[in-house]
């Protein structure tokens, strides 16, 4: 919710007012609209302001769309003095709100087209000039407020807390999140010392103001967009805008563009932040997805190896089509781990257990393999201590690296897993220096709970919620394969007493369709247990589709077990729609086309073994053939158009969405750290 | 006749059981049976094609009924009938020839089915055939008239099958029947070396550093591989495996050793292969008078990914497998639901199996289709052994092999001639 309310911020469209505006506001006087935002002017620090400012916000809320407007005023007037004082109180109760708002209030609808305006958050025209006044007042402001210069830092990421929960409705929240942005320019000016902190070398403002006039340019026009958009929503609430935009405008420019400015100087924190809002060029080039790994580059290959701790022989008949990813052979390795166990100084005890547990096929799917890495990584950052005369951040970061290195050895990661550390590693990189040792890993265990928690486990909830609603009675379901959500939505949609029937497509090698069946028809579910191949013998009779994904890409496309193309296919074909449950986390900004660039490759020798068929045997004895070659793919991509819906924790959404989602959710990662900033600042 | 009896009955629980597998097998035995049928077949001194084709009919009846999805049993019960028409009429041609002193009188005895006949007299056999033949060059323009006295022939043919009778009687119907059993031994034959003819045109389709994928097992697509391997064009075959029979690890394990670059993947990875494969070639169970294909289950799918990625979908098969009829609700009328125990261990799932007892009903159903229907708009090219050709043609094959009295079989229409 916050980032969305911060991107708005940012989004006004007044941006163009904001000449004569700033006047007014630099004024300090605000003149006529609602009196609370004028106070909340550079004047007033006064929580009430606060407080006032919260109430316009919160009426947004129900709708989940908070007025890009007011938010930005709420800026402006908060910008002034806010920083410490009050956001701290604000932000203790925060967690607790959280909590519960994540669990019972996440409307169904919950997904904001209007989110996507969060880009566009750097107001172009009056940077300089204005900004440099701003400043003044800024520091003025802040002097005022006396803060430290860390404090202030600091906060910002205690705002970003609050965003990251995802309930607007509360007033704390929108307070808070009021209050964070507050703090914001004064972390700006602040910026030298933030600077310090991190270690982090500035770079020269000029630059970023020329990267920042063309990145604001580009944000004005989308936020014209999107005010257009948001316009409607905003009707309600826009009784005090006028003042609020006049005061806020040329604050919240100059804040933007002062954060531009600032950025590069500021810490990783205020970078992170800005990312919220708009990453900096060199930032956004560092959001393109690294190139991955291409088996078929032999140099790189052979450094890999050396590296290597698991021990990995290629498979004798390589599949040409698939030479650029991993094609080892099954089986090999695991007997040489154990056997390295103790010889395996660096890898905490938890990490290699959960990396055999992947090398053995003993833990999969999607949720489940992340859930377990997390937890190894939580026990080895608790078991960590920091080595002499390195600091917590980096070497954390590194011991990190290496487990996931060793991770891929057992197993490719699933994008899930990927999109999960990178978000550890944010947090790491954002811990606080002043943190204590044991502090920082309490906060970052906390934030390891957080995010299974909230991402995982409340978005899996979430999710059967809104596909509940899409079975009616007398439907029959087609499933394929054994996703955990949409299995919980069969068992949630059974319990409300629906009455429909289930058809289970399985396929091999895996066959995890089977197991899948057996928990279902324990549950009094009726079922019809089918092989892939049958699918459109018995799509007559279905009348919906639900598929789970490994991951969904940014172009729409469904990268999940492979299949479920010809899953999908199939009932788009027979016009049955189709509706894949996914959680917002495994959402990836890569695309893909087709499933050959990028997949994973099984057992080989899985293929040749029917299990369970002692007739078939054919290939019993010619594995070894140089002619044959065994392809066990174990993903593949959907076109979008053969989706009719993505069911996520933001809601329910077209294909096409995607994008937007993906976008947001970055962001949000980000600013999931917040929190733990919140707590050190608090224990500090 | 108590022999043929228990042949057929024998033969017709081997069909019931489903003991006889792969279509081609079944339409060979077929033959065989009908051959032996005829061959035992007393034939009375008047009408004895009609004899011929009611003792065939009769037995084609419960062939047809003891597996009525395997329609190569139907396909040559019709074959055979339409032999022994057409060679009743060309030996009925004949003796009207010799009678009117028409023009030169071609021998047309073993021309059984096909050919057309240039000659007039085969023309009068032709307007006394099938309305559905394509009419000859010749019979509309240069034997116009001739057609108005083949009109007068035909239907005073039974007038002259007397008179020839009568004329020779003893040689005339040992003739019939010998040139039918004739003809069928040339049908069995036919069947036998369909494979052939279609593997010789595996090299019109087949070129270099191609990526030909496949689903199952199919006697004839591996012929068709092969063939064309064997005039050196490398390329390379992806295999589906073609569950739950797993047919086309027997079909890769045949292709390696030949020498063939073979792949073998899930049926679910069809999807993700196809977007990388230049044709698909794929054996048929039968081709129903639309074009559409019922095939091994599966094929469907791999039809409609072919389509999406705009990849050839050729069907190679034999034309016995070419049905006259055409589809109703084929999924569902011309399938064969097989054992569940190809796809659930019955011992793994017995405990499942339980909680339906309670419910009465049982809540867990396997389902386990034979096969797919693929309809005609998915296919691209048919290739049987006369060629190649749109599924938009196969109307037309038909009126080639059977005569159009003989579509439906069990109703034993008013004889025909």
């Amino acid at each position: 919710m916050e980032p969305r309310r911060t991107s708005r911020m940012v989004i006004d469209p007044k941006v163009r007012q904001v000449g004569f505006v700033t006047l007014g506001s630099a004024t300090s006087t605000g003149g006529a609209p609602p009196p609370d935002r004028t106070k909340s002017g550079p004047a007033a620090p006064s929580s009430q302001a606060v407080s006032d400012i919260s109430p316009s916000g919160n009426s947004l809320s129900p709708v989940m769309i908070p007025p890009p407007r007011h938010a930005s005023d709420n800026l402006s007037s908060s910008l002034v003095l806010h920083n410490s004082s009050r956001a701290v109180p604000v932000q203790v109760p925060m967690s607790p709100l959280r909590r519960t708002s994540m669990g019972d209030d996440m409307p169904l609808g919950s997904y904001n087209p209007s989110e996507s305006l969060l880009g566009t958050s750097p107001s172009p025209s009056s940077k300089l000039d204005d900004g440099d006044f701003f400043e003044e007042d800024a520091s003025t402001g802040w002097i005022v407020g006396g803060n430290p210069g860390k404090l202030a830092s600091s906060f910002p990421g205690g705002g970003f807390d609050s965003t990251a929960t995802k309930s607007s409705n509360f007033l704390p929240a929108s307070n808070l999140t009021t209050a964070t942005v507050v703090k914001i320019p004064p972390d700006k000016s602040g910026g030298p010392l933030v600077e310090v902190q991190t270690e982090q070398v500035a770079k020269p403002s000029k630059e970023k103001t020329s990267k920042a006039e063309r990145r604001a340019l580009q944000e004005a026009q989308r936020a014209a967009k999107a005010a257009a958009k948001a316009e409607g929503n905003k009707t309600a609430t826009t009784s005090g805008e006028p003042t609020a935009m006049n005061v806020k405008p040329s604050k919240a420019v100059k804040a933007s563009q002062k954060k531009d400015v600032t950025t590069g100087t500021s810490s990783v924190a205020a970078s992170e932040k800005k990312g919220g809002d708009r990453p900096p060029e060199k930032d956004r080039k560092k959001d393109v997805p690294p190139p991955r790994m291409q088996f078929d580059d032999k140099q790189r290959v052979e450094k890999a190896k050396r590296r290597a701790v698991v021990k990995q022989t290629e498979v004798r008949n390589r599949v040409q089509l698939f030479r650029h990813l991993p094609q080892y052979e099954h089986g090999t390795q695991l007997p040489d781990l154990e056997s390295k166990f103790f010889l395996l100084d660096p890898m905490h005890p938890a990490i290699y257990k959960v990396g055999l547990q992947y090398l053995s096929g003993d833990i999969s799917g999607g949720n489940a393999r992340c859930i377990a890495m997390l937890q190894a990584f939580k026990e080895a950052i608790r078991d960590y201590s920091t080595p002499m005369e390195k600091s917590l951040n980096r070497d954390l970061t590194a011991k990190i690296s290496s487990y996931v290195s060793f991770f891929i050895e057992c197993r490719p990661l699933s994008i899930s897993m990927g999109n999960a550390i990178r978000v550890l590693k944010n947090l790491i990189a954002k811990l606080p220096l002043t943190l204590s040792e044991s502090e920082a890993k309490a906060t970052l265990c906390a934030d390891i709970d957080r995010f299974i928690n909230e991402k995982i486990i409340l978005a899996d909830k979430v999710i059967v919620r809104h596909a509940v609603t899409k079975i009616r009675n007398g439907d029959v379901l087609l499933i394929y394969g054994s996703s955990c959500v949409v299995e919980m939505m069969l068992l949630y949609a059974h319990e409300l007493g629906k009455q429909f029937r289930v058809v289970v497509i399985d396929s091999r090698p895996k066959l995890e369709g089977q197991a899948l069946l057996r928990r279902l028809v324990a549950k009094g579910i009726s079922c019809t247990y089918t092989h892939i191949n049958a699918v459109s013998y018995i799509m007559h009779e279905v009348t919906r589709v639900f598929l789970g994904a490994a991951s969904v890409l940014s172009n729409g496309t469904v990268y999940s077990r492979v299949g479920t193309a010809c899953v999908a296919m199939v009932a788009h074909a027979f016009h049955v729609p189709v509706l894949v449950c996914c959680e917002a986390y495994k959402f990836h900004e890569r695309v893909q086309l087709d499933s050959i660039c990028f997949n994973e490759l099984g057992d080989p020798d899985a293929i040749a073994k029917v299990h369970g068929r002692n007739d078939v045997n054919y290939l019993d004895n010619c594995t070894g053939h140089e002619n044959l070659q065994l392809l066990n793919l174990m993903y593949d991509v959907t076109p979008s158009d053969y989706v009719s819906m993505i069911i996520t924790d933001y809601g329910m959404v077209p294909t096409t969405s995607v994008p937007a989602i993906v976008r947001e959710y970055r962001r949000e990662c980000l600013w999931i750290e917040g929190p733990s900033m919140a707590h050190s600042i608090r224990e500090e | 006749m108590p022999d043929t009896q228990t042949i057929v009955n024998d033969f017709v629980i081997k069909l019931k059981r489903r003991k006889v597998e792969g279509s081609q097998a079944t339409a060979k035995q077929t033959a065989e049976l009908l051959r032996s049928v005829i061959s035992q077949q007393r034939v009375p001194h008047t009408n004895q094609a009609g004899a011929l084709i009611e003792a065939v009919k009769a037995v084609g009846e419960q062939l047809i009924a003891a597996n009525p999805v395997e329609l190569a049993v139907g396909n040559i019960v019709r074959r055979v009938l339409h032999i022994i028409r057409e060679e009743n009429v060309s030996l009925a041609t004949n003796a009207i020839g010799r009678l009117n002193v028409s023009a030169g009188s071609d021998d047309e005895d073993d021309d059984e089915r096909g050919d057309f006949p240039v000659l007039s007299a085969a023309a009068v056999a032709a307007a006394s055939r099938s309305t559905l033949r394509p009419p000859s060059l010749h019979a509309l323009l240069e034997d116009m008239p001739d057609l108005g006295a083949a009109h007068h022939t035909s239907s005073s043919g039974g007038d002259s099958e007397g008179k020839s009778k009568s004329a020779d009687k003893s040689s005339r119907s040992r003739k019939l029947k010998h040139d039918v059993i004739e003809a069928v031994n040339e049908l069995i034959e036919d069947i036998d070396t369909c494979h052939e003819q279609i593997a010789e045109q595996a090299v019109e389709h087949i070129h270099h550093n191609e990526v030909i994928l496949t689903l199952g097992s199919s006697r004839t697509v591996m012929e068709f591989l092969c063939a064309a391997k064997e005039k050196q064009r490398s390329f390379r075959v992806f295999v589906a495996e073609g569950g739950p029979r797993y047919q086309g690890h027997s079909l890769a394990k045949e292709l390696v050793a030949r020498g063939l670059q073979t792949t073998v993947i899930t049926d679910s990875a069809v999807f993700a292969m196809i977007s990388r494969v230049n044709m698909v070639i794929v054996g048929a169970h039968a081709i129903m008078a639309n074009g559409g294909v019922v095939a091994p289950v599966g094929l469907n799918m791999v039809a409609l990914a072919a389509k999406k990625h705009a990849v050839p979908f050729v069907v190679v098969a034999g034309s016995l497998k070419l049905c006259p009829l055409y589809p109703h609700n084929p999924e569902v009328l011309l399938n064969d639901l097989r054992s569940p125990s190809e796809l659930l261990d019955f011992g793994e799932f017995s405990d499942c199996m339980d909680f339906g007892c309670a419910g009465g009903a049982p809540l867990l159903h396997v389902v386990n289709p034979a096969f797919d229907y693929v309809p005609p708009n998915l296919v691209s090219l048919f290739i049987t052994d006369t060629g190649g050709h749109p599924p938009s043609y196969m109307y037309r094959l038909i009126a080639d092999y059977y005569s159009a009295d003989d579509f439906v079989v069990q109703k034993r229409p008013a004889s025909g001639n």
